[in-house]
Order: structure tokens, then sequence, then C-alpha cells
């Protein structure tokens, strides 16, 4: 048996039926990620003897009938998702010694749940970028082709899960760091609404927008994991006090035409995006074609203001961050820079030398935005105008239960080709910035792949605390697609 | 709009952040190049249009105020970059 092409869902009968151990599992995945990780550039932090630690602990409990929702499973864990004694970098030389003192409430979920952590993944610097090359410690490369991105925000979480590493991982969304490497690595990503999931223990950086969802193999580990992640949390005031549903249940009873009675909105807008990659466009239809054939009813609807969206968000993220970023100065945790004269030279030096470069445009876009005279103009307006996003959802929601869309405007690009270029790469984030902006949940489902091999997804969005839409449809187009490959050759 | 190198001092010096001047004029470039971009927000009727900082629905959470153990200050300094006993040091304030 090939361990680490194991889901979530077929690891856990196999640990639960005593038919393998976590303690056999964890060490063939900490054995693969040996052997091939130095290529893929997925992790940052791999603490192999606390991982089968946690694995032996899980094979006493399942010996000892005391059986949880994760007990022995490996999860790869995005590393701004602080971790109690395991070292937590946000991808910054700015956290490269910082240890947190406590677990994020989804670590202490997974833990509860007896999940083993198997490593923390590599990220671009503070979740700020799309390509996973802002990192100030690695390139992550899509392990499909390793000339280019995995994707990014998330982009060691997406590619380790390729690169069946783990089970699964978990990922941060705040303007599509989920979904986008989910798309360009070919695996399965889920941001849930926004408040669904607890943010305590995330380093934030657009404390509106951010959301931790899930990074999978199938669209039923992405229940799987969410039914585990989510809740409300009295350490997150802004975290939900909704009901949690069983997600799992989302593919009772499925079968052909079991999607009828499912309406899905094709935004116009989004169709005359410029740039949209052809082979890009040719997986959307086909993907579209697929829910028709489900039953799903498949509409063109509008979102007025989707050409405003990238300008809007690219205001307010950066605000939130330069202001979330602040905390980093030198005198608590992280670096502090040596040799200052005093504290203003501590505080320049420590900031300057902690942060690269794309954290430092950000930082200067949010004080900029938000200083005297300009705070109107910029993020007064941009809020303005996330309020007529809002409205352009809550009204597309009232005729169709998904809105249909690619993930990205084209495949994975190569190593390098935007770095010199912050604003082409922004504005890639068209389809997914959003469902962020919104606050509701969106998924991005492996479609098919470009001609050079490379995987390509689909997105659908739902309204809020309606992931169950997007878990049922994602998982029809996945029972009935035919992909040559579900995982690349390393 | 077009920001130009004194405005990139000003703002750096705002966000605490050191910029050499090579790096300055780049950072200016990018910057406008951005904000340019970012112009067309003013295309959009905006006119009694309330805005929106977040989507949460905001409740008071209320809890008992409750004794609960505190992490005690070695481990809440444990990641300080200087510290001396229970007090975090830094360079000298008032000269």
């Amino acid at each position: 048996m090939d361990f680490c092409e194991l889901t979530i869902a077929r690891a856990k009968k196999l640990l639960f039926d005593r038919q393998i151990s976590s303690f056999e599992l964890t060490t063939a995945l900490l054995d693969r990620i040996e052997k091939y990780d130095d290529k893929i550039g997925a992790f940052i932090t791999i603490d192999k003897d606390l991982a089968l630690e946690q694995a032996k602990k899980a094979d006493q409990n399942i010996a000892d009938n005391k059986i949880s929702g994760l007990t022995g499973v490996p999860i790869a864990l995005k590393d701004l998702l602080c971790t109690r004694g395991i070292k937590t970098t946000c991808g910054s030389k700015m956290l490269d010694n910082f240890i947190p003192q406590y677990d994020g409430t989804v670590v202490s979920k997974l833990k509860e749940n007896g999940a083993v952590i198997i490593g923390k993944t590599n990220m671009d610097e503070f979740a700020m970028g799309s390509s996973t090359e802002n990192s100030a410690y690695k390139i992550t490369t899509n392990p499909w082709n390793k000339a280019y991105v995995p994707g990014g925000s998330s982009g060691g979480s997406a590619a380790a899960v390729a690169a069946q590493f783990c089970c699964a991982a978990l990922g941060t969304d705040t303007g599509g760091s989920i979904r986008q490497p989910a798309s360009h690595c070919g695996v399965v990503g889920l941001k849930p609404t926004y408040g669904r999931v607890s943010r305590f223990g995330l380093v934030s950086y657009g404390s509106s927008l951010d959301q931790i969802g899930p990074i999978t193999k199938d669209v039923t580990d992405a229940a799987l994991l969410l039914n585990i992640i989510s809740g409300n949390d009295t350490m997150d005031s802004t975290s939900a006090r909704v009901d949690v549903p069983d997600f799992t249940t989302a593919f009772d009873q499925f079968g052909k035409g079991s999607l009828k009675g499912m309406t899905a909105g094709i935004p116009k807008e989004y169709l005359s995006v410029d740039g949209i990659d052809p082979e890009v466009e040719k997986v959307f239809k086909e993907a579209k074609k697929m829910l028709e054939d489900l039953g799903v009813d498949v509409k063109e609807i509008s979102l007025p203001h989707t050409e405003y969206v990238v300008a809007a968000y690219y205001i307010i993220a950066p605000c939130e961050a330069s202001s979330n970023l602040a905390r980093f100065d030198g005198v608590r945790y992280g670096a502090r820079a040596t040799d200052c004269e005093d504290l203003m030279d501590m505080y320049k030096k420590t900031k300057s030398t902690g942060f690269g470069p794309e954290v430092q445009r950000r930082i200067l876009i949010g004080t900029y935005a938000l200083s005297a005279g300009y705070y109107d103009a910029y993020y007064g307006r941009a809020s303005q105008v996330r309020t007529l996003i809002m409205e352009d959802f809550s009204n597309a929601f009232k005729t169709c239960d998904l809105i249909l869309s690619p993930v990205a405007p084209a495949p994975a690009f190569k190593i390098g080709e935007n770095m010199d270029d912050p604003l082409t790469m922004y504005l890639t984030d068209i389809f997914t910035l959003s469902a962020n902006m919104a606050g509701v949940p969106g998924i991005s489902v492996p479609a098919g792949y470009s001609s050079k091999g490379l995987p390509i997804g689909i997105q659908m969005m739902a309204n809020r605390f309606d992931e169950m839409s997007l878990l049922r449809a994602g998982y029809g187009v996945e029972k009935t697609i035919q992909l040559d490959k579900k995982f690349p050759d390393l | 709009m077009k920001i130009s190198i004194d405005e990139v001092t000003k703002i750096a010096h705002l966000a605490r952040l050191e910029i050499d001047d090579a790096q300055k004029e780049k950072m200016a470039d990018q910057l406008s190049h951005i904000l340019k971009y970012i112009d067309k927000l003013k295309d959009v009727d905006v006119e009694g249009v309330r805005p929106s900082s977040g989507v949460s629905v905001m409740n008071n959470v209320l809890r008992e105020d409750e004794l609960k153990v505190s992490p005690g200050p070695d481990a809440t300094l444990a990641n300080a970059p200087q510290r001396d006993e229970d007090f975090y040091i830094v360079p000298g304030i008032v000269k």
C-alpha cells in the first residue's frame, strides 16, 4: 500500500480498523518529505521527533479505543498558525526565532481531535503574495513542474498536499491565498465564510478579510476538516455564533441529476476580464457543462462593481496590514536590530531589516492611504466601494445558490516571471478577492490541465454560511470529471 | 497620483521604516503605478453609501469575569529580544 496517497477519509478508516498505524503512516510521509522536499520546498519547519511522538500517542489512543475525528492523521499547517513550542515564522525573518506560547484555536481543535502536526509550511511573507516567492526562507516549486510557482500565499500547504507529504493541510485566505494555490497545484481549497472559523492564533494580515481553511486531496476531506475547525470561539470577537452543520452530509444521495434545483450564476463582468487564458476558459466551460449535466441551472448574472474590486482590495488590505504589522517593533517578540542609537532607530532598523520588500511596500501603501489628508480619498472610499461589492453579492444570491468562475486568469506562471511588477501580480487576484471583500465562502476544485500539464481549478462561491452548497457542487465536479492523473510524479 | 521621493521619505518615517536612497526612487515609481490604478475608485458613485469595515455581525461578546490562570512572566517574556527579569529592555528613550 502507498501510505502517502491516503486521504483523511481513507487514512481514518485504515487507522481505526487497525490495518495501519499512525507511526507507519507518519514515518512514510516524513521519509517522502526527506526524499523530495529539497526540490519542492514545501516546509519551513519539520519536527520529526515531535510528529512521531504524537503518532505514537495516537496509536495508543486507538488501541485504547479513544478515537476522535482525526486520531493519527498527519496534517501540515501554514507557518502563520501559532503552534505552542514550534517555531512560527510567517515566512519572515522578523519571526525567525518566534516560538508561540500557545496554540491557535484551529491548532487546539486539531490536537483535541488527535491529529499529528507533521510540519509548518512555506508561505509568502505575512501572507502577502500570490506565488510564495516572497518567503524569506525559500522558494516553493510547483510539484507538477518545478519551473513554476505553486501559487500563494499558502503555496507551501498546497504543494505539500499535491506532493503527498501529508494527508491534508490548513492554509489561510485573505484574497485567494487558499483557492489560488489549490488551483495551481491541482488540489481542493476551501475558504470558509468570514467568521466560520476562529482566527485566534492566526498572525493577522487583513483582519476583516483573513480566514483559515482546508487544503485537501478531495472534496470529502475538505468537509471532514471543516467540521473540525469550524465553530464559535470566545477568543475571536468576529467569530460567528451560528450552528455548524455536519458538512459531510453534503454528499448524501449523490447521483445523476442530484444537483437538480440548484442555480449557478456566471457574472457577465468576469467573462470580459482582460487576459483570461484560453485554456482556463476551456476548462471553465467544460466544468460548467458538467454542472449542467448534474442538474444545475446555469445562467448569466451581474456583479456590477467587479471592475473596482482589485483597487478597493489593494487599499483595504494594505491599510489593515500597516496597522496589524505595527506590532512587530522589536520589543516584545521577534527580531530586533543590533547597534541602535535610540528607540526610534531601533524601530526603524528592526522593521527595515526584518520585513521583505513586498511587506514594506504594502505597509507604505497602507500608511499613505491612512495618513492625514488621504484617508477619505482612499480608505474611506474603498470602504464605500466594499459596501457596493457586498450588495452585488447579496443581490446575486437572491437568484442563485452558486457563483461560478475561474480561480485565476491563467495557470501557474514561471518562477521569477512577475517579481518586478507588483501591480500585474495583484491583477491576477481578480476572481478570488471578492469572496473576501463580501465575506462569502469559496472553493477551488481541480477541473483540468493546461497543455503544459499544469492543473487548472474552477471556483464556486456561495452565500454566507452556505459552504454546504459549495461542497455538494464541488463533489459533483470531482465525481464527474475524468482527470488522467490526480498527483504529479516528483 | 504621483508619489515623490519626499513623500516616500515621509510615509516611511510614519511607518517606522528606513529606506535607502537607491530604493526610494524605485518605491516611489512602484507606489505611483499602484496608486494610479487605484485612482479608478474615483469613478464610482459613492454618494450616500455607508462604508463597511467588514462583514461580521457585531454583537457584544460578554462573559463572566472569572479568575483564570495567567501564563506568567516567564512564558509572556519568553520571546523578548532583551529582558531583565520581568521587564522588557529597550534602548534609551530619554536622552
